[in-house]
C-alpha cells in the first residue's frame, strides 16, 4: 500500500454523541427548502404558492446534468417561494411549506424498477441523493461514468472532523443498508473491489461494517489512523489504495469512485422504498448545546428547532456552524434551514467562538509540515501579499483543499486558509486573463 | 440575522500552541545552563544575562514605539535573544559592551528588517560577531570562577593543558558563559525536541558532520564536540525559525553546511572558534536552501508535462 503517510493534524475527537442512536424530532411548523443543496445548477421549483404537497412529492426539478431534484419533506401548503440567503451567503430560491403535521405520503412513491445500469443511474438521479459527507456533489453524476474505467470503489467512513458522528451512527445502525448499497454499486459499476475506510477511533463501526460485509465478496474494511483530514478525497484514496489523484483530475482518472457511507445507505434505502431524500440525520453538538445528540429531521427544518429539541442552549451561542469545526461554515442566523448535505450543526459558546488574535509569522514551518498535500502556505502567503500570481502558479495553491491544518497548527494564529482562498482567486483571475491574451 | 453571532472563515478551532509559549519553552530550556553558568563563573554571568535580556527587551520596546509599530515584547522573543547573546559572551565582559551588543542584535539585525520572522540573520550570533570584531580584547578574555584568566579548550587543543573530557562535559573550563556545560545544554536541547519546538535534524546532522569531518582530519572528535559553542549553537541557534530552513531536508543541508564550515574555521582558520561564522553564513544561504528543498505538492503536474490543450 502507500509507502508514506500524508501529513495532517491530531485533533481532539470530541465524538460526544457517538453512542447515541439518533432521535426523530417532531415535525416542525414549517420547512424552508432551498433549491440549491448540491454542487451544480439550481433546481427549478415545480410547485406554486398555495399548492398542497405531500411527503416525497417533487417540488424542484434538476436544472441540468450536474444538478439534483428536490422533494417536499412534509405534507402541507406551499406558503412562499422566495430568495433567501444561504449559509454560504448566496441568494437562493427557497420553497417554504407550512406543515399540516399529517405527514401524508405522496401516492406515486414506489420502489424503482431496475433492469439495467441506466435504470440504476436514473433511479439515483431521481432520488435526489447528493454527497452526504458535506460536499453535496450529485451522486448520479459520479455513477454515470464509463464503467470500463472503474475498478474500485472507496467508501468514505473516515469522519475525521471533530464532533460529527452521523456517519458513525449510519455504520452502526444501518450497516446492513450500507452493505446492500455496496452490493448495488459493485453490480452496476462492475467494480470488483470495494474498500471502506474508517478511522481507528471508531472500533464499533469497523466491527459492525466487517460483520455486515462478511458475505460481500471483494469488499473489505480498512482501519485508518485517526489523523485529520483522513476523509479528504485525495488523502483517502491514497491511504486506502495507494493511488495518487493528479492535479485537476477526478478520482475516476485512477479508476476510483469515492462515495460517503451515508450516501451509500441512502441509495440502498431509495432502491428498497422509493422514498427520495427528504430527511437527514445530523449531529447537534457544541459547547452551547445542553444535550448534544444525533437527530433525524426533515430537510428544510430551521436549525433553531434542532437546538430546541436538544434542550436549548446552556449559554448564548456565539457561533453557529454548518458542518465540523475544521471546514464548517459559520451561519448568520438560527433560521437557516437544514440541507441535504449537512451532517452536523454546532453551537459554540463564547470561549470557543472567539478566536485568538493573529500575530506576526515566526516562520516556524508548522503550516508546511502539517499540510497533507505538501504545499508551502507560508510562501503562498508571501506571494499573495506581493501580488505574484506566477509564483502562486508554481506553488500550486490551486491544489489547496482548505482542510485547515495550516491555520489550526499556526502558533501565530494566522488565517492561513483564508489567505489561500484569496490566493486561489488571484491565480484563477490571472490564468483567465492569460487565456484571454492568448486568444 | 443575529448580531451576536460571529462569522469567520474556517477552521473554527486552533491548536493551543502560541508564539509566546514557544519562546517560553526556549527560555525554560536555557535555564539549566544559566544555573550551571552561575555555578561555574559566579554571579557575574547572571548579571550579564539579566542585563542583555533587559536591554534587548527595552530596545525592542523603544524601537517599536519610535516606529509606531505594535509593541511585541509580550512574545518573549527579545528575552530569548538576550539570553542567547549573553550565553555567547565571556562572563567578564564590560557591561556597557554587553548592552551595546544587545542593541545591535535587536535594532540592527532584527527590527530594521521588520521584526520577528523577517530577519534573515540570527540576531544573537550576528551581534556576537560584531562584538568579536569591535572588542576583540575583552571578547577573548575568558576566566573561570577563580578569576584567573585562561585560554579556551579550542586554543589549547593539542597541548598538555587541555581539560579532561569530563571537565569539558560538565563545563568546568574557560569559555563563553553559556557554552561550556554540555550536560545542561543537552538537557535543554532534548527538552525542545521532546516538546516539538525544534526538530532533531539540524542539531544531530550538525554534530555528526563535525564528528565525522574532524575524524577524517585526524583530530579528536569528542574534544571538538564538547568544546566551544558547538552544542549551544547546534541546539539553540542553528534551529532559529526565521533564519534556518523549514523542511527536514533543508535542515539536513543546513546542518551539514554548518558542520563543514565550523571544522574548516577551527582547523584551518585563524580563529579558534567557528560556530558563529558557520551559522551566519548558512543563514545567508537559507532562502536558497528553502527554494531547493520545498516540498513537492501532492499530485502536482509540472507545466511542461501537462497535455497541451488545443
Amino acid at each position: 500500500m502507500s509507502l508514506f503517510r500524508l501529513h495532517g493534524v491530531h485533533l481532539k475527537h470530541r465524538k460526544n454523541t457517538a453512542e447515541m442512536a439518533p432521535k426523530r424530532i417532531p415535525i416542525p411548523e414549517y420547512v424552508a427548502i432551498p433549491m440549491v443543496m448540491h454542487i451544480g445548477a439550481p433546481a427549478n421549483p415545480t410547485v406554486k404558492v398555495g399548492e398542497y404537497v405531500k411527503v416525497g412529492q417533487l417540488i424542484g426539478e434538476a436544472g441540468g446534468f450536474v444538478s439534483s431534484p428536490v422533494y417536499s419533506s412534509v405534507s402541507g401548503t406551499v406558503k412562499k417561494i422566495e430568495d433567501t440567503q444561504s449559509v454560504g451567503g448566496a441568494m437562493i430560491k427557497t420553497v417554504i411549506i407550512e406543515s399540516d403535521g399529517k405527514q401524508e405520503i405522496c401516492e406515486t412513491i414506489a420502489p424503482p424498477k431496475l433492469e439495467s445500469r441506466e435504470d440504476f443511474v436514473e433511479a439515483v438521479k431521481r432520488s435526489g441523493i447528493v454527497g452526504l459527507g458535506g460536499a453535496g456533489f450529485p451522486t448520479s453524476v459520479k455513477l454515470a461514468a464509463d464503467v470500463s474505467k472503474i475498478d474500485a470503489i472507496v467508501v468514505n467512513g473516515a469522519e475525521c472532523e471533530p464532533y460529527i458522528t452521523s456517519d458513525t451512527r449510519t455504520m452502526i445502525d444501518d450497516a446492513a443498508l450500507v452493505a446492500e448499497g455496496i452490493s448495488l454499486l459493485m453490480k452496476y459499476l462492475e467494480a470488483e473491489r470495494v474498500v471502506v475506510g474508517i478511522e481507528k477511533n471508531k472500533p464499533e463501526c469497523i466491527r459492525s461494517m466487517r460483520e455486515a460485509l462478511a458475505e460481500v465478496g471483494g469488499a473489505e474494511v480498512k482501519a485508518l489512523p485517526s489523523i485529520y483530514p483522513q476523509g479528504g478525497e485525495k488523502v483517502l484514496v491514497y491511504h486506502t489504495l495507494g493511488r495518487v489523484i493528479a492535479e485537476g483530475e477526478l478520482p475516476l482518472s485512477q479508476g476510483v469512485v469515492v462515495i460517503n457511507c451515508t450516501t451509500v445507505a441512502a441509495i440502498a434505502k431509495y432502491i428498497k422504498t422509493g422514498m427520495p431524500l427528504v430527511e437527514k440525520c445530523v449531529t447537534v453538538d457544541g459547547s452551547s448545546v445542553k444535550e448534544p445528540m444525533n437527530v433525524i429531521a426533515p430537510i428544510g427544518t430551521p436549525i433553531k428547532a434542532l437546538f430546541d429539541f436538544c434542550g436549548g442552549f446552556s449559554e448564548e451561542p456565539r457561533k453557529i456552524l454548518f458542518g465540523g469545526p475544521m471546514m464548517g461554515v459559520a451561519a448568520v442566523s438560527l433560521d437557516a434551514p437544514l440541507t441535504k448535505q449537512n451532517n452536523a450543526v454546532l453551537a459554540l459558546g463564547e470561549k470557543e467562538a472567539v478566536l485568538p488574535k493573529s500575530t506576526a509569522c515566526i516562520r516556524c514551518g508548522r503550516c508546511v509540515s502539517k499540510c497533507p498535500l505538501s504545499l508551502s502556505p507560508c510562501d503562498i502567503a508571501a506571494a499573495y501579499k506581493a501580488g505574484d500570481a506566477e509564483k502562486l502558479e508554481k506553488l500550486k495553491v490551486n491544489l489547496c483543499m482548505e482542510c485547515g491544518c495550516c491555520s489550526y497548527a499556526c502558533p501565530a494564529k494566522k488565517n492561513i486558509v483564508q489567505t489561500n482562498k484569496l490566493a486561489k482567486i488571484m491565480l484563477r483571475d490571472y490564468q483567465a486573463s492569460k487565456k484571454e491574451e492568448n486568444k | 440575522m443575529n448580531k451576536n453571532l460571529i462569522v469567520s472563515p474556517s477552521p473554527h478551532i486552533r491548536a493551543s500552541v502560541t508564539s509566546t509559549r514557544i519562546m517560553l519553552d526556549v527560555i525554560i530550556a536555557l535555564v539549566p545552563t544559566l544555573i550551571a553558568s552561575t555555578v561555574i563563573f559566579g554571579f557575574r554571568s547572571l548579571a550579564v544575562t539579566a542585563l542583555c535580556v533587559a536591554v534587548c527587551v527595552a530596545s525592542e520596546w523603544g524601537f517599536e514605539k519610535i516606529c509606531k509599530r505594535e509593541v511585541t515584547i509580550g512574545d518573549l522573543s527579545a528575552v530569548v535573544t538576550g539570553m542567547l547573546l549573553a550565553f555567547n559572551l565571556p562572563a567578564g565582559i564590560p557591561l556597557w559592551q554587553a548592552a551595546f551588543g544587545s542593541i545591535v542584535a535587536i535594532v540592527a539585525v532584527k527590527q530594521l528588517f521588520g521584526g520577528i520572522g523577517c530577519n534573515f540573520a540570527n540576531p544573537a550570533i550576528t551581534a556576537r560577531i560584531v562584538m568579536l570584531l569591535s572588542f576583540s580584547g575583552t571578547m577573548a578574555e575568558f576566566s573561570v570562577a577563580d578569576a584567573v584568566s585562561s585560554a579556551t579548550p579550542l586554543s589549547l587543543m593539542g597541548t598538555e593543558e587541555m581539560p579532561t573530557l569530563l571537565d569539558l562535559f560538565l563545563g568546568n573550563h574557560a569559555g563563553s558563559l553559556g557554552e561550556t556545560c554540555a550536560l545542561t545544554l543537552l538537557i535543554g536541547g532534548v527538552y525542545l525536541i521532546a516538546r516539538r519546538i525544534i526538530s532533531w535534524h539540524t542539531p544531530v546532522v550538525y554534530l555528526a558532520t563535525v564528528a565525522l569531518f574532524t575524524l577524517v582530519l585526524g583530530e579528536n572528535p569528542l574534544y571538538h564536540l564538547l568544546s566551544g559553542g558547538l552544542i549551544l549553537g547546534a541546539f539553540f541557534m542553528a534551529t532559529d525559525y526565521s533564519t534556518t530552513p523549514q523542511t527536514p531536508w533543508g535542515k539536513v543541508i543546513f546542518g551539514i553546511g554548518c558542520g563543514l564550515i565550523t571544522v574548516i574555521i577551527r582547523v584551518f582558520g585563524s580563529y579558534p572558534e567557528g560556530v558563529s561564522f558557520a551559522i551566519l553564513l548558512m543563514n545567508i544561504l537559507t532562502p536558497y536552501i528553502n527554494n531547493l528543498t520545498r516540498r513537492k505538492p501532492f499530485g502536482a503536474i509540472k507545466k511542461s508535462k501537462a497535455p497541451k490543450k488545443a
